[in-house]
């Protein structure tokens, strides 16, 4: 079969999955709403409409670009274990929105809230760190970039904790709360702010998912390929930042789905990145959504942070793939 | 004969360091170069250059005279193959994918290689001998196994300049003379032109037209091939009055006794 074709059956596959997990997430919930009723009972409506259907609409947009901002990052880098969680990248948007909270930010520029802003400039902060880092030598030590990125998280973890302790008390527990990751807010409003991030984000991935295809054979022979590999690199860091900072901002960091996703994708149809990319997406998306079904539905009336299941399925997965160094020579 | 490319007096530096003091060449069409010299004489740099991978800070590459700076990356990849010494092996992916990337620079940034494309990846493998290679992913191949696919990618890009970084240097002897075999066809067939770094002085003389040297970022020799390898040269080029060279049957085998 042809690329082509193995990228459109790949699509169909996943989204069937992504309609599949989405009816699944719909249907689940303390409240169990009958279809029928929909039609006819206002509160079954109210909790639908009001709190399931933008919950599973987050999940889906937060999966989703997590995903792909971790497929084209382990591409860009060539390093299996990159993702925005384990280059530092989520723990700068952490730090950034967690300021913002403190400062009681709470307010909007042209509509999108301060929070996000603050949050998109902690991952520009944290992935300017990594690309120093990255383009010190002419190779990139895949061990050192992990390395850095662990400690720019425990930088941004300690900086967090330095909030909270000389914030008062109702901002501490809010931060602690929002730091866990959850899906657990929002309405409407907030998700169509949030698209004014990712669409252009998710684009600037999607443009260029042919050069990261070539950029995580060799960046050298790309480049004599005809790729351009620093405008590549500026459009994938430009993505990721839009992505990252806005996902952290309203569901907290949530690890591991930009590492575990990509890796299931190349699994089930190969390494092709112009494939990986958009369907790490789309099984991001359901991936996220089926974590939140869990995170709500474990504990019958109370709720299990997300972020600890996706980190308790990723992490794992994560010490798997370091113990399988011959599969990926570069760890 | 007309010259493929040119180099005029190129300057380049890495940082304060600098690699390539004013190299000026000429590479004929249809012609087989070799370029040597010892370690670190900037012979890799000199090919970056060449390929325009990285642009010179002085001095100017021209291809069929036309500055190589003012041509589109992806037009230049069509008329020029440059294999590097080092290449990153991180993902499995196959090797015909691999050779199939040699093909991006005909194909549109939304579109995927059509079958015509498979055809040319895979006679690019056969080319080579290696198509028994083309399903098995590149992290499982041996070293040689991997230069045969990435000079397999070289061919598929069909263009008529190939630059090779020390393609031989990890293939057994049935394998190099296979390599050379197939370019030697692809010279008669399309008037291939090839600038090839190496240290296998033995191979050059019997099938190369033209051997440039240098030494510390600047050539110090050049010539047809046994006005190059003969011992006063070498001796220049290596600074190594050890060198010892001589001539059987066509063929000058050289070797340092220190």
């Amino acid at each position: 079969m042809t690329t082509g074709g193995r990228l459109l059956v790949a699509l169909a596959f996943f989204f069937v999955v992504v309609c599949g997990v989405t009816l699944l997430a719909l249907s689940t919930g303390y409240q169990h709403i009958d279809w029928n009723a929909l039609r006819t009972d206002e509160t079954a409506r109210t909790i639908f409409f009001r709190l399931r259907v933008p919950r599973v609409a987050l999940g889906l947009l937060v999966g989703g670009s997590l995903a792909g901002v971790g497929a084209a990052l382990q591409a860009l880098f060539r390093n299996p274990l990159a993702e925005p969680f384990t280059l530092g990248v989520s723990g700068g948007g952490a730090l950034g929105a967690s300021i913002a909270i403190a400062l009681g930010l709470g307010a909007s520029v042209a509509g999108v809230p301060l929070v996000f802003l603050f949050a998109f400039a902690g991952s520009m902060a944290s992935i300017a760190i990594v690309y120093r880092l990255a383009s010190a030598g002419s190779v990139v030590m895949p061990g050192s970039l992990l390395l850095a990125g662990v400690v720019l998280n425990l930088i941004a973890v300690s900086g967090i904790l330095l909030i909270q302790f000389m914030t008062d008390y109702t901002r501490a527990l809010q931060i602690l709360r929002w730091m866990v990751g959850s899906l657990d807010v929002v309405g409407a409003g907030l998700i169509w702010r949030m698209l004014i991030f990712l669409v252009p984000g998710l684009a600037f991935l999607l443009a260029v998912t042919r050069d990261l295809h070539l950029i995580a054979m060799d960046e050298e022979s790309a480049a004599a390929l005809g790729v351009d590999v620093r405008r590549t690199e500026r459009f994938v860091y430009v993505a990721s930042c839009l992505i990252v900072g806005v996902s952290v901002a309203v569901a907290g960091p949530i690890g591991f789905v930009g590492l575990i996703v990509p890796h299931a994708v190349r699994l089930l149809f190969g390494e092709d990145l112009r494939i990986v990319i958009p369907c790490s997406i789309l099984l991001g998306a359901a991936f996220l959504v089926l974590a939140d079904t869990l995170a709500r539905s474990l504990l019958g009336a109370s709720e299990l942070p997300v972020g600890a299941i996706t980190a308790l399925i990723g992490g794992p997965l994560f010490l798997l793939l370091l113990s399988r160094r011959q599969r990926y020579t570069a760890i | 004969m007309s010259a493929i490319l040119t180099a005029e007096s190129l300057v380049f530096s890495y940082g304060a360091m600098r690699v390539i003091e004013g190299v000026s060449l000429s590479l004929t069409r249809g012609h087989f170069c070799g370029l040597i010299g010892p370690n670190g004489c900037g012979k890799s740099t000199l090919l970056r250059l060449l390929s325009g991978v990285l642009s010179p800070s002085e001095g100017s590459v021209l291809l069929e005279g036309q500055p190589l700076r003012d041509i589109e990356p992806r037009a230049r990849a069509r008329r020029i193959g440059y294999v590097p010494q080092q290449q990153s092996r991180v993902f499995p992916f196959t090797a015909l994918e691999l050779v199939l990337t040699g093909r991006s620079p005909y194909t549109s940034r939304f579109r995927f290689e059509t079958s015509r494309d498979v055809d040319i990846a895979m006679e690019a493998l056969e080319n080579v001998g290696a198509t028994h290679l083309a399903k098995r992913p590149i992290t499982e191949l041996s070293g040689g196994e991997q230069q045969m696919v990435v000079v397999a990618r070289a061919l598929a890009e069909r263009a008529s300049l190939l630059l090779l970084d020390e393609p031989a240097a990890a293939l057994d002897l049935k394998h190099r003379a296979q390599l050379l075999g197939a370019l030697q066809r692809l010279r008669e067939e399309r008037e291939l032109t090839v600038l090839v770094v190496t240290h296998e002085l033995q191979m050059l003389d019997a099938s190369f037209d033209y051997l440039l040297a240098m030494r510390g970022g600047r050539l110090v020799a050049e010539g047809p091939s046994q006005d190059v390898l003969n011992e006063k040269t070498l001796a220049e080029v290596y600074e190594d009055p050890g060198v010892r060279a001589h001539r059987v049957e066509g063929r000058t085998f050289v070797w340092s006794e220190g």
